[in-house]
């Protein structure tokens, strides 16, 4: 553990709690762009959580001390795991601590937690909320599991820093699985960051919706960790797509400082890039009805086995 | 036995204690006071300190004994190896805190006088020991009779309800059932030497064939007292009918006893596992697993959503004991010794968090009187101490890190994601499906975990009674804690739980001493490529960003705070019967996997005055096979009942022949 | 660990597309979307040929990977279009019945073409031999469309899929099958196609649909 090890480190949290409103912020750009309308400006989710921090929170009468607590820990969860994956340097000391299985677990957490949140105050749409969650991270965990899983065959260790290592590190080659997978990640990501094909993340109210109904009771600063971990969440599964589909550039221990000082603007290219595909699918996609959203991820999960058994069969 | 020291006989005293406690209960048999109060704590004392001994004793080499009692040129063999070390200090851990509940839990007049349970209880307590202990396979099975027969009587407490009659009898049925296959399978494994000591079975040489037949009756057996599907149809009968603390020990305890079994004899006594073995084990294990998780999401009694969730945790138990057998078949001791690892954290995981999940809903069930999660709601505000603690089991259970349950899950996925080693090269694709499936069922088991803690503690209260519910008194308290620590200490100390128990796979699987971390706080095995986990780390690294969120907030921003009604969204009245139902909160998973289930429901026309919609889940396995199964022994029956003629002449005829037909034999 | 070479890289690619497409086709709706699917299966196809005729140099390679561009990719997709057209079948789409289950199977099969395919690819000495398990699940993942489709056309289109993978399989078990052979099955392939163009023409003036549950009221039997 040196000195880099530990600055890398801290530096990566910090970045992500700073970078991570303004992705979602460059998402919604590059969203109004595409649908032609006038596009907010990238520092648009500060300013929201600007104001509802400053605001009062109102807490519903029969909230128990698991709502008031919940959006700490989701919020404390997905810190966590924005200083796992390896988004600027490998040689992470955090890491040690936690594999990818470890992250998913993370992830799992923050998840229970927020749909017990959602339970807590008893109205409809919490429930409503919660159940859809759920139901939504019952078949995206496993995907993504198994998302992992490929991954670590082929670089033989679950450890995310060593897989970006080893896939950085191996000659350029065509990975079929790895393809599939892919796929089957992004699928994972759209469901469970809420966006277009299973949520919407722009309404309020309708039928459909998953992520904001569970956060129907929360305001003022409450709800601005909650939006904030959000925000962290689609940051956290945008790095680990980097880490396991485009490991290039994150900074090795061998590089020393320089290497930290090439991988924060290659981050910065690769979250660019990243936002506009984002943006780009979900304006070309149509909101699935609710029951057709385990189809969807039962066809991601299908593709993570189906790489998975490719990955055997080939044996790349 | 003379009076020398060793842990085998102070775990016997232990047990012979328990069996004392047990008699005490009969001085006064009406008297709750005298068996809550003096009784079950000195019961969880004596737990207590065999879990202390156990502990102590698993790195000691294995002691025996022979106790002068039995029948004549039978006496009782006893053995205490790391692996009944293992299984003690699981027994005795879990017992303290379910004793401290129960002392607090039973109530007067509630069935079976409570001295009388109070000596059930300890039986029960001191047969499965006895049954850890048993070195020759008549001690066992009468250990495992005792066992069977003393938790029928304690499910069949509240016996003057038919469904709880019936339940037992269910109970009892299958418990025979499976006792006989062992008691085969023991005859087997004794290989022609006649001798039914451990000893002699572990010296037979079997072919491989009889030593599969053993294995197939032993599985057969111990899968019945597992409740692996589709021998579970038990479980969630017998489970729901027992008083809580009851339930928690069949549950957190005796289940294991089979794993024990199991263990017992495919890597102890027949020496030399083959590896397809493991296949079936590992089949069987996770179709239990996935069958057993989609079938309690959709419970709406408490006990019953509980006695499914057992029926998956058993379900993954077997999934890394056969997984472990395929290593072990194929000569890849170092992944065996993770796969056992896994199997062996999981049951001690297993048998502290659905202990505490059924004592939380044995505290709830007291206090409020209802089991059904439609009637419930709201009680985290009523009884925060029972939703607290009970809170921690759910996540455990969930396999959420830092708690235990994800240990377990890990060493489990991390076994299977490296088990691209094994020769047969079919067996390589098929067990990264495995993987699949245990990360399948852990994610449902999260659905059911949300469903069961947000239906019952969350929300409002979805009767009016539920306002007056007390929380638990304080021994029910000093239960769950208890059993809570034990879940965060197995959960954040991983490498120094793993390093207890490796004195058993080492002695299982013949290895030498593994390192499983080179950091006291850094669980990193030795068959998992370089992955790591380090939970205590983890767990730091959240609690202070949470602090620091906290205190960040706290100190920069005013904080206020206001109470307000909740947002009905626009609706004039919000009522809890707006919440989610139990029925409702499983709608999903009805909806997704509607082949498993055999469903009835009713719903109402729309020219209904009343409207009422109702579903009831039922298993497909009752009509699919069990019903047939009974029909084909009823007929059966039909048949060997024309042997009965009434007539004093043909019973002799009956007599005469077989007497005939045996010296013809014979002679 | 040396990387394969760049062309069994693409091959490889090429036969996990070939999967995938397979996969589509199960859960696939419409049947406009299905032949399209094939025409791509078939390109894929074509494009694996020419990679093996690359490596091997054989030539006859050649002539099947340019009869497989004349007739899967450009052929049998615009005959099944017109036919379509004729049928006025073309916004037609069948209900998939339970699309995650028969998707489940699907990968069932796939294992267990995986495993049927290990021992015989040690078998061949073949470069290409791990796509072998690949063409064994295209072929059985066909079948499998076959089975769980109502919709003639539907089921024309799953019988051309396998006779794709058959064809994939010998490429990759034997670097393809002899010449006669290969044209034998394409004229098959052709006379099968236009046979049931007329049987399509029949069935509907029978039954006014091409649902093939209709053909369950033929049986002599009650």
């Amino acid at each position: 553990m040196t000195p880099l090890d530990i600055t890398t480190q801290l530096l990566q949290v910090l970045c992500a709690l700073a970078l991570a409103p303004a992705f979602l912020g460059w998402v919604n750009q590059c969203r109004a762009w595409l649908q032609n309308r006038a596009a907010p400006s990238v520092l648009q989710p500060y300013r929201g959580l600007r104001k509802l921090l400053i605001k009062e929170s109102v807490l519903a009468e029969n909230a128990s001390s698991l709502f008031r607590f919940a959006p700490y820990i989701v919020f404390g969860t997905m810190v966590a795991a924005a200083a796992i994956i390896p988004s600027m340097g490998t040689g992470l000391p955090m890491s040690l601590a936690a594999d990818g299985i470890a992250l998913v677990g993370l992830l799992a957490t923050a998840r229970v937690f927020l749909s017990l949140a959602a339970m807590d105050v008893g109205t409809a749409f919490g429930t409503l909320g919660a159940r859809r969650e759920m139901m939504v991270g019952f078949l995206a965990e496993p995907a993504l599991l198994m998302t992992l899983f490929v991954a670590a065959m082929i670089s033989h260790t679950t450890s995310l820093p060593l897989i970006a290592a080893e896939l950085t590190n191996r000659a350029p080659a065509l990975y079929p699985s790895l393809a599939f997978t892919a796929v089957a990640f992004t699928m994972v990501l759209l469901a469970e960051n809420a966006r277009i094909p299973v949520d919407n993340p722009a309404t309020h109210l309708e039928l459909t919706m998953i992520h904001e109904a569970m956060l129907l009771e929360y305001s003022g600063r409450h709800l601005a960790l909650m939006e904030w971990a959000a925000a962290l969440k689609l940051f956290n599964y945008a790095c680990i797509g980097f880490a396991l589909f485009l490991p290039w550039g994150t900074s090795r221990e061998a590089w020393g400082p320089a290497g930290l000082a090439l991988a924060a603007p290659l981050l910065l290219l690769k979250l660019a890039l990243a936002g506009g595909a984002l943006a780009l699918i979900e304006t070309v996609s149509a909101k699935l009805r609710v029951f057709r959203a385990p189809e969807f991820l039962a066809t991601a999960f299908l593709l993570a086995v189906l790489g998975l058994l490719v990955h055997l069969l080939l044996g790349d | 036995m003379g009076f020398t020291f060793s842990y085998l006989n102070g775990c016997l005293a232990m047990l012979l204690a328990w069996g004392g406690i047990g008699l005490a209960g009969l001085v006064r048999p009406r008297s709750v006071e005298f068996a809550g109060r003096t009784l079950f704590p000195l019961g969880a004392l004596c737990g207590a300190a065999l879990a202390a001994l156990a502990v102590a004793s698993l790195a000691v080499p294995a002691e025996q004994t022979v106790l002068p009692l039995g029948l004549p040129g039978l006496p009782f063999h006893l053995r205490r190896d790391a692996l009944s070390s293992a299984f003690l200090a699981l027994l005795g851990a879990t017992s303290v805190g379910v004793s401290l509940f129960a002392a607090g839990y039973f109530r007067r007049g509630e069935g079976t006088a409570p001295g009388l349970l109070c000596l059930e209880y300890h039986v029960f307590l001191a047969s499965m020991g006895f049954v850890m202990l048993a070195d020759d396979a008549y001690a066992f099975m009468v250990g495992w009779e005792c066992m069977a027969l003393s938790s029928y009587f304690l499910v069949t407490t509240q016996h003057r309800i038919p469904e709880i009659r019936s339940a037992g009898f269910l109970y009892l049925l299958v418990a025979h059932v499976g006792a006989i296959s062992i008691l085969l399978g023991f005859g087997v494994l004794q290989g022609g030497s006649w001798q039914f000591t451990f000893d002699a079975m572990r010296s037979a040489r079997l072919d491989p064939a009889w030593a599969s037949a053993a294995f197939g009756l032993a599985l057969f057996g111990f899968g019945a007292k597992a409740g692996l599907v589709p021998l579970h149809v038990w479980l969630p009968e017998a489970h729901p009918a027992a008083p809580s603390p009851v339930s928690a020990l069949m549950s957190g305890v005796m289940l294991k006893t089979a794993v024990y079994g199991m263990l017992r004899v495919c890597f102890d006594l027949v020496g030399a596992p083959q590896w397809w073995w493991g296949l079936i084990v590992l089949g069987l294990g996770l179709g239990s697993a996935f069958y057993g998780v989609i079938f309690a999401a959709v419970q709406t009694d408490m006990k019953r959503l509980l006695a499914w969730s057992s029926i998956e945790n058993l379900g993954v138990i077997f999934a890394g004991l056969g997984l472990a057998i395929v290593f072990r078949g194929s000569n890849l001791a170092p992944l065996a010794a993770l796969a056992l690892m896994a199997t062996l954290y999981h049951c001690l995981n297993h048998a502290l968090m659905k202990s505490i999940l059924f004592l939380g809903t044995g505290a709830v069930l007291h206090a409020t009187g209802e089991r059904n999660l439609g009637r419930l709601g709201g009680l985290i505000h009523r009884m925060p101490w029972i939703a607290w603690l009970t809170l921690v089991g759910v996540l455990a259970i969930a396999g959420l890190p830092p708690l235990n349950g994800f240990v377990s899950e890990w060493l489990l996925l991390q076994s299977f994601l490296f088990a691209g080693r094994v020769p047969e090269s079919f067996v390589n694709m098929l067990l990264p499906l495995g993987a699949a499936v245990v990360a399948l069922c852990t994610a449902l088991a999260g659905y059911v975990m949300v469903k069961f803690f947000g239906v019952i503690f969350l929300g409002q209260p979805r009767e009016p009674t539920l306002a007056q519910a007390p929380d638990g008194g304080i021994l029910e308290r000093l239960g769950l804690l208890w059993l809570a620590l034990g879940c965060l200490a197995l959960g954040v100390l991983p490498v120094q739980v793993i390093a207890m128990l490796e004195p058993v796979t080492r002695e299982l699987l013949h290895l030498p001493a593994l390192s499983w971390g080179s950091r006291w706080w850094l669980l990193a095995p030795p068959a998992a490529g370089q992955a790591s986990y380090g939970p205590l780390a983890l767990f730091a690294l959240t609690l202070l960003v949470v602090f620091i969120a906290l205190l960040a907030l706290r100190v920069s921003i005013r904080q206020r705070t206001r109470r307000g009604p909740a947002w009905d969204c626009g609706f004039a009245r919000l009522d809890p019967r707006m919440q989610d139902t139990a029925e409702g909160f499983g709608q999903p998973i009805r909806h997704i996997f509607e082949p498993f289930f055999a469903m009835h429901r009713e719903l109402p026309s729309p020219f209904d005055a009343a409207p009422r919609y109702r579903v009831a889940v039922g298993d497909r396995l009752w009509t699919l096979l069990y019903e047939p199964l009974a029909g084909i022994v009823r007929a059966a029956a039909d048949r060997a009942a024309r042997l009965q003629q009434g007539r004093i002449a043909t019973y002799l005829l009956y007599s005469f022949v077989t007497l005939i037909v045996l010296l013809a034999l014979v002679l | 660990m040396n990387p394969l070479p760049l062309d069994l890289q693409l091959l490889n690619a090429c036969a996990s597309l070939l999967l995938l497409l397979s996969f589509s086709m199960l859960a696939q709706r419409r049947v406009v979307n299905l032949v399209n699917l094939l025409a791509l299966q078939g390109a894929l196809l074509c494009f694996a040929t020419v990679l093996v005729a690359l490596r091997t140099g054989q030539a006859h390679l050649y002539l099947s990977a340019a009869l497989t561009l004349a007739l899967k990719v450009i052929g049998l997709p615009l005959l099944l279009h017109r036919l379509i057209r004729r049928l006025g079948v073309y916004w037609d789409a069948e209900p998939v019945i339970n699309p995650s289950g028969t998707m489940l199977i699907g990968l069932l099969i796939v294992v267990f073409s995986f495993g049927l395919a290990q021992p015989l690819a040690a078998l061949a000495s073949t470069a290409t031999r791990s796509t072998l398990g690949i063409a064994i699940a295209v072929i059985l993942l066909a079948f499998l469309a076959m089975i769980t489709r109502r919709k003639a056309m539907s089921q024309v289109v799953a019988f051309l899929s396998m006779e794709n993978g058959l064809f994939f399989g010998a490429m990759s078990a034997t670097y393809g099958m002899p010449m006669v052979v290969e044209l034998g099955v394409a004229l098959d392939v052709l006379v099968a196609m236009l046979v049931l163009g007329v049987f399509f023409f029949q069935i509907r003036e029978q039954f006014d649909s091409l649902d093939l549950h209709h053909l369950e009221s033929l049986k002599e039997v009650e």
